[in-house]
């Protein structure tokens, strides 16, 4: 639905999201399996979580280190909750907390003094790292690189634990959160901030010359990226009901985040989406053909088609297909 | 010795050039004046093969440069003293000079080039294990045309060399141009120092928006009415 | 209080460490020095050149040495090719996606080496003595390797100031785009350069393969100190780096004696992090 709305005109794409979203919320009855609700899931978890990346990439704030955000978010309820018994309902907020004064504490200076480009990238790639052997040296609680899994409430379905033992409640729960995101980003297209961040993309200078507070809207969309993240980790625990350093925190995962929104497209609400749908499936695809009997063959062509997809398609699968799109409407016009 | 004939170049789709036909002979000095923006640095960079032609023929002693790699141009006898002089500041005078010898056919000549300029300029021999960002802009300028030197050119470009200069400064640098010159080198040289170069060189190109504006003897140019308005300031 | 020997073993440990530490980033800061780019995938590089080291000499039973020297070669023509095939045909991009190709090769080389080599920790089963001086144990390997690496920078520095393509090398990383006047084929420098920065690359693997096991995911437990090293000292400075290697260096030993290894590795890049923002230019770097 989403590549169907580039064509179509404004009241055309209306309808199209509203079939997309009744498609969506009525998926579950449709009778699919387990495993494709599973993978349902992590498509919309981790378009959230690409989403919330993008918001900074967009800006040019390329961070390396949202495996950080991800990874306290994710640490965060679970610890809180097999520890102190805090309900994910408040485990969940406290590492969005955390992750913002995090994001804070390391935004303020990179943007005060300008750290940008390749700085600003491998400065984050350090936060990252230092997020991931904080957990890892913190064993005694977190249980080190082996991970940890959250302690099973009753018979494993509560709300107040938000464990569930069927997928349907995961699925709503990461349908909606999915949906927030994208008005996030819409919400964030409409406000000033764009504009004032645009601006401060493409010339710091001029921007700050013409009274925007660089720092405190850099500060701002950095704090909200994290504090999305973060809640997409704590999710993605829950959902998975263990968290380990390498598949919530450090350089791999914060790597996959960005590769999958350039992959989509990070210019566009939808891009990130089309990246981890893309990703995720061609991931999947290629561990169930080859996986199981070659290890390591689906992930070399993984990385082979990420590095032909920055060299050819810099501008990501929706991205480049709107530039197409744009490019015919105007060959239709000159005729 | 080098001829450029309807030369156009620019910068992506910013024309600085159109068609601009210049010649310089063996054994002359030539200048090349004109405003700021007019494009001369363009010029001289088209004619190091910095930057490429879009369009109009430029040939080196009757070989087209056009077909030859950037790099290799330097091998034709053409040496460039950049705007700006360009030197590679956190390295030794002595390791920049020894970068204008890097082309294979200079390599052979460096020892008894480098003894060349420094006899040209002793106070590089002084400073040549001083780092070059280091050294005054004068010094920087005489280290300038002596990497262009190394590279054992026929034909020296030299783009405004008196730029941001002190006045007695600029004095030398003239005196250092006119030796170059008596020493039986060809020059191509920009300048805003229009009534000093005119005394120096023996033609001279009016450049102005990316054209010819008009060209002729040293002497034609200064008794030219308008041109003295203009440039000269008397 | 009395004289802590474990402190100065820890210490002499962290010099030993830096050593190898600083060739890493020496290779890093090469490149980007000249070239502009940070191949992210630097460390797996020095990864599968730590497996040519394996099977070569534990596998196939060529002598340490051979194998070394074979191994070098081979990642320096790796680093050829890494230029030729992913940064050059972005070379005009914007820096962060030459920084991201890399970051995709990094996916491909532990992928590939998983699919080469599979999932297990190998060892090239050398028994190298541990020394004991005065009470404190000096792993030989790590001396032989911090040994190695200073001689390999000493070749890499009589290399870049005494040869002209060395001094071109240099002079590229200062002013690229005027080189063409003096006859330099930019070019060529930057695949000569990776082809070094490759062959660094190589010479640190045979001397961590002599101390760690080699593993597809290796690259990941050296890389981002490396990274943090060449901006600490300063981004294609190689003074700088070869500086921070060994501050890095103390914070990690020294860190991992008094608590554990992570927390060294934390205090290092919090240190780090903390030097951003005092210089974020990194220790011996300007910032333009
Ligand atoms: N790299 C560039 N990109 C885009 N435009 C450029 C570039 N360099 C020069 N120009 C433009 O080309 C025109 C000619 O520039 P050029 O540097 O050749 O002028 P010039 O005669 O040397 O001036 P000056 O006396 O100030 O040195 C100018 O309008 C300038 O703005
Ligand atoms: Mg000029």
């Amino acid at each position: 639905m989403s590549l169907g709305a580039v064509n179509t005109g404004l009241t055309g794409a209306r309808a199209l999201q509203a079939a997309g979203i009744g498609v969506l919320l009525i998926l579950p009855f449709l009778g699919g399996s387990d495993y494709f609700m599973h993978i349902l899931i992590q498509v919309l978890i981790w378009a959230f979580i690409y989403t919330s990346w993008a918001l900074m990439g967009r800006l040019g704030l390329v961070s390396l280190g949202h495996g950080a955000f991800m990874g306290i978010g994710a640490y965060t309820v679970v610890l809180l909750w097999n520890f102190l018994g805090i309900t994910p309902w408040l485990g969940i907020p406290i590492g969005v907390v955390l992750a913002v004064l995090l994001a804070l504490v390391i935004g303020f200076p990179c943007f005060r003094f300008r750290i940008v480009g390749h700085y600003f990238a491998l400065v984050t790639l350090a936060l990252g790292e230092v997020v991931r052997l904080t957990i890892i040296a913190l064993r005694d609680h977190t249980g080190g690189s082996l991970g940890l899994t959250p302690n099973r409430f009753g018979d494993g379905t509560s709300w107040y634990a938000l464990q569930f033992a069927d997928k349907e409640y995961f699925y709503y729960i990461a349908l909606a959160v999915w949906l927030a995101g994208l008005g996030i980003w819409v919400l964030v297209d409409r406000s000033m901030m764009r504009y004032a961040l645009i601006a401060v993309g493409e010339d710091e200078g001029a921007a700050a010359s013409l009274g925007i507070r660089v720092t405190v809207q850099k500060l701002r969309i950095t704090a909200l990226s994290a504090a999305l993240t973060a809640l997409g980790g704590g999710l993605y625990a829950q959902y998975l009901t263990y968290v380990n350093p390498s598949i919530v925190s450090g350089v791999t995962v914060s790597l996959h985040i960005v590769f999958a929104v350039i992959v989509g497209g990070m210019f566009t609400a939808f891009g990130p989406t089309v990246g981890a749908l893309f990703t995720i499936t061609l991931s999947e695809i290629l561990r169930i053909s080859f996986g199981a009997q070659i290890i390591g063959l689906d992930l070399s062509i993984y990385g082979l088609l990420l590095i032909l997809f920055i060299i050819f398609l810099p501008k990501g699968i929706l991205g480049s297909l709107q530039d197409l799109a744009a490019k015919r409407a105007r060959e239709a016009k000159a005729d | 010795m080098l001829e450029l004939k309807s030369v156009s170049a620019g910068y992506g789709s910013f024309q600085a050039l159109f068609g601009v036909s210049i010649e310089v002979r063996r054994g002359e000095a030539v200048a090349v004046i004109g405003p700021n923006g007019a494009g001369k640095t363009t010029l001289m960079r088209v004619i190091s093969g910095l930057l490429e032609t879009t369009s109009g023929e430029i040939a080196m002693e009757g070989r087209s440069l056009l077909d030859i790699a950037p790099h290799e141009i330097v091998a034709t006898g053409i040496g460039h003293v950049p705007e700006n002089r360009r030197l590679f500041p956190r390295m030794t005078v002595e390791e920049n000079l020894k970068m204008g010898a890097f082309a294979p056919a200079a390599r052979g000549k460096y020892k008894e080039r480098l003894a060349f300029v420094y006899d040209l300029f002793p106070a590089m021999m002084e400073r040549r294990n001083q780092m070059a960002g280091t050294m005054s802009g004068g010094e920087q300028q005489m280290c300038a045309i002596g990497r262009a030197l190394m590279t054992g050119p026929s034909l020296l470009l030299m783009d405004e060399p008196s730029a941001g200069l002190a006045p007695v400064i600029v004095q030398q640098v003239f005196d250092l141009v006119r030796r170059i010159r008596d020493d039986g080198y060809t020059v191509l040289i920009v300048e805003q120092n229009v009534r000093q170069v005119l005394k120096l060189v023996d033609r001279a190109y009016l450049l102005e928006a990316g054209t010819v504006k008009s060209g002729g003897t040293a002497e034609e140019l200064l008794g030219s009415e308008s041109l003295r308005k203009a440039y000269v300031g008397i | 209080m009395a004289f802590d020997i474990y402190l100065l073993e820890a210490i002499i440990n962290g010099l030993l460490l830096g050593g190898v530490l600083a060739l890493l980033a020496l290779g890093l800061n090469l490149i980007f020095g000249v070239i502009d780019v940070i191949w992210i995938s630097y460390a797996e590089l020095v990864m599968l050149g730590m497996y040519a080291v394996y099977w070569l000499h534990a596998y196939y039973g060529v002598p340490l040495v051979l194998a070394g020297f074979i191994a070098i070669l081979g990642v320096a023509a790796l680093g050829f090719l890494v230029h030729y095939l992913v940064i050059s045909p972005i070379l005009s991009s914007p820096p962060i996606n030459q920084l991201l190709a890399t970051g995709g090769l990094l996916f491909f080389l532990q992928a590939f080496a998983m699919l080469l080599f599979g999932n297990e920790f190998r060892n090239i089963g050398l028994r190298l003595p541990i020394i004991v001086i005065a009470d404190m144990y000096i792993s030989f390997a790590r001396l032989l390797a911090f040994g190695a690496a200073l001689l390999g920078m000493v070749a890499l520095y009589l290399f870049l100031s005494r040869t002209f393509i060395g001094t071109a090398i240099r002079a590229v990383s200062q002013d690229r785009e005027i080189m063409a006047i003096m006859g330099v084929d930019t070019k060529k420098v930057y695949l000569i350069t990776s082809a070094i920065g490759g062959g660094l690359a190589g010479l640190a693997a045979c001397l961590l393969v002599l101390q760690y096991d080699v593993h597809p995911d290796v690259g990941l437990s050296f890389g981002p100190i490396t990274f943090m090293i060449c901006v600490l000292g300063g981004l294609g400075r190689l003074l700088g780096g070869f500086i921070a290697a060994f501050v890095m260096s103390q914070f990690i030993t020294i860190g991992g004696l008094y608590l554990d290894l992570e927390w060294g590795y934390v205090l290092a890049f919090v240190f780090f992090i903390g030097m951003m923002f005092w210089r974020p230019q990194g220790i011996l770097g300007t910032r333009s």
